[in-house]
């Protein structure tokens, strides 16, 4: 199968996450409170996080098997994370943020540039320091910066919640044709279920650290 | 104000000893301030204090212990002496030793607490776009530290211009070799005739550490205006 194949269990302090799901190609929702979960679950499948237990999939590689002792280090992971405040790096310029993944795989300019920085609307900000951009600009960026890595799959962990009501519905419309245009699985974290069915009917559940059924 | 040829001699001498004291601290303070902040070795608190020691430490002490460690007899000097031909007792470079350990619990902190502020998930995001931890290492902590680092660095920079307690020891005070502004006070002031002279070195020795202060808080305030988001 192409999507992703997660099932891991992990305790962090007083929290206990036990959960496994199947996520095919185009957008999966993951849904529910804050505290639930969620973001962790985003963590363990890049990498930022070692799960006690668990085998994590994406597309036909496998990442992470603690029976079978692989665990493939973040940077070899090909995961596109968008997070939730953008975390673009504040001493780089929009255009080297952008160019950050290409730069360091030393793939070159990516052919993918000019047309990501149409879909988001980014040639106006290229030459700006992240700190001089409103919430949903940094969110494009990030979002930009994500792709041009050339993810097998992209993460977005609440990439509207810190931008306010009326900019959410900007930045939308972006997420939408994105996801038409790109095949790989996209897992899609909100504690607003609105604005996953907005982009997606593929919702999986969690309460508690568990996948919970509808 | 007129400096004699002795006290231009000795303000040199105390300039030079203090840049080469922080230059060559600073790739172990940036070790050490790495190992603090991202590994998981255990006794960092035991690190931390023995990094500090020299704070509150009488000076002496600090520098009999540099006398018995890297004197020419000495556990290290003995060994620098016979392998490398290197000797430190006595000689400037052996001041700027004692300089630097007296300035390394500056540095150590700037850029440890510079690394701390860092988020880390500024660095995953880094590690999740394909750089690997050594590159994660100089293309984002690195520079986000860097004005931590200077901020250490010039108030390393200002603590080994005033050291005096541990040079002494270690390097005694020759003219032209080791006798630094803070030694040719203290010897002025064991003659009758030295008090213009002593009066002249320490307004040098104000405008030094004063210069370096500011230097070190504008320094700071420009690391936090980068790390703002």
């Amino acid at each position: 199968m192409s999507g992703i194949e997660f099932r891991a269990r992990v305790r962090l302090g007083d929290f206990n996450l036990d959960a496994g799901f199947t996520a095919a190609e185009g957008v999966t929702g993951l849904f529910g409170p804050s505290g639930s979960g969620k973001s962790t679950i985003l963590r363990l499948i890049a990498g930022l996080i070692r799960p006690d237990w668990g085998r994590i999939v994406l597309g036909d590689r496998i990442v992470y098997d603690s029976a079978a002792g692989i665990d493939v280090p973040p940077h070899k992971r090909r995961v596109g994370f968008v997070f939730q405040d953008g975390l673009l790096f504040p001493h780089l310029s929009v255009r080297r943020n952008l160019l950050y993944g290409p730069w360091v795989r030393r793939m070159g300019r990516p052919a993918a540039l000019a047309r990501t920085v149409e879909i988001l609307d980014l040639a106006r900000l290229l030459d700006r320091a992240p700190r001089t951009l409103s919430g949903g600009e940094r969110q494009r960026v990030a979002i930009g910066r994500a792709l041009l890595s050339d993810p097998a799959v992209l993460l977005m962990d609440e990439p509207v919640t810190a931008i306010d009501q009326e900019r959410r519905a900007e930045i939308l419309p972006y997420l939408e044709l994105l996801t038409r245009e790109s095949p790989r699985p996209l897992l899609y974290v909100s504690h607003a279920i609105a604005e996953i069915e907005r982009l997606t009917g593929d919702i999986v559940l969690l309460k508690d650290g568990r996948v919970v059924e509808p | 104000m007129n400096l004699s040829p002795e006290e231009w001699q000795a303000i040199w001498l105390t300039l030079k000893v203090a840049i080469l004291a922080v230059l060559g601290s600073i790739p172990f303070a940036l070790g050490i301030a790495w190992l603090l902040a991202y590994s998981r070795i255990p006794g960092k608190l035991l690190i931390e204090a023995l990094i500090s020691l020299p704070l509150v430490l009488p000076p002496v002490v600090t520098g009999y212990a540099l006398l018995i460690l890297l004197g020419r007899h000495g556990w290290l000097g003995g060994f620098l002496d016979r392998e490398f031909g290197i000797v430190l007792a006595f000689r400037w470079t052996g001041a700027a030793v004692a300089a630097g350990v007296m300035g390394f619990p500056f540095l150590v902190r700037g850029i440890r607490l510079s690394f701390d502020a860092i988020d880390r998930d500024l660095e995953g995001a880094a590690a999740t776009l394909g750089a690997p931890r050594w590159l994660v290492f100089l293309t984002v902590s690195l520079p986000l530290a860097l004005p931590g680092l200077l901020s250490g660095a010039v108030l390393a920079f200002g603590r080994s211009l005033g050291e005096f307690g541990a040079t002494i020891t270690f390097v005694s005070s020759i003219p032209g070799e080791t006798r630094t502004i803070a030694s040719t006070i203290y010897a002025l002031l064991q003659t009758p005739q030295g008090d213009d002279a002593v009066l002249r070195l320490s307004a040098v020795s104000v405008v030094l550490s004063f210069g370096s202060l500011i230097a070190a808080e504008l320094l700071l305030r420009v690391g936090k205006r980068r790390l703002a988001r």
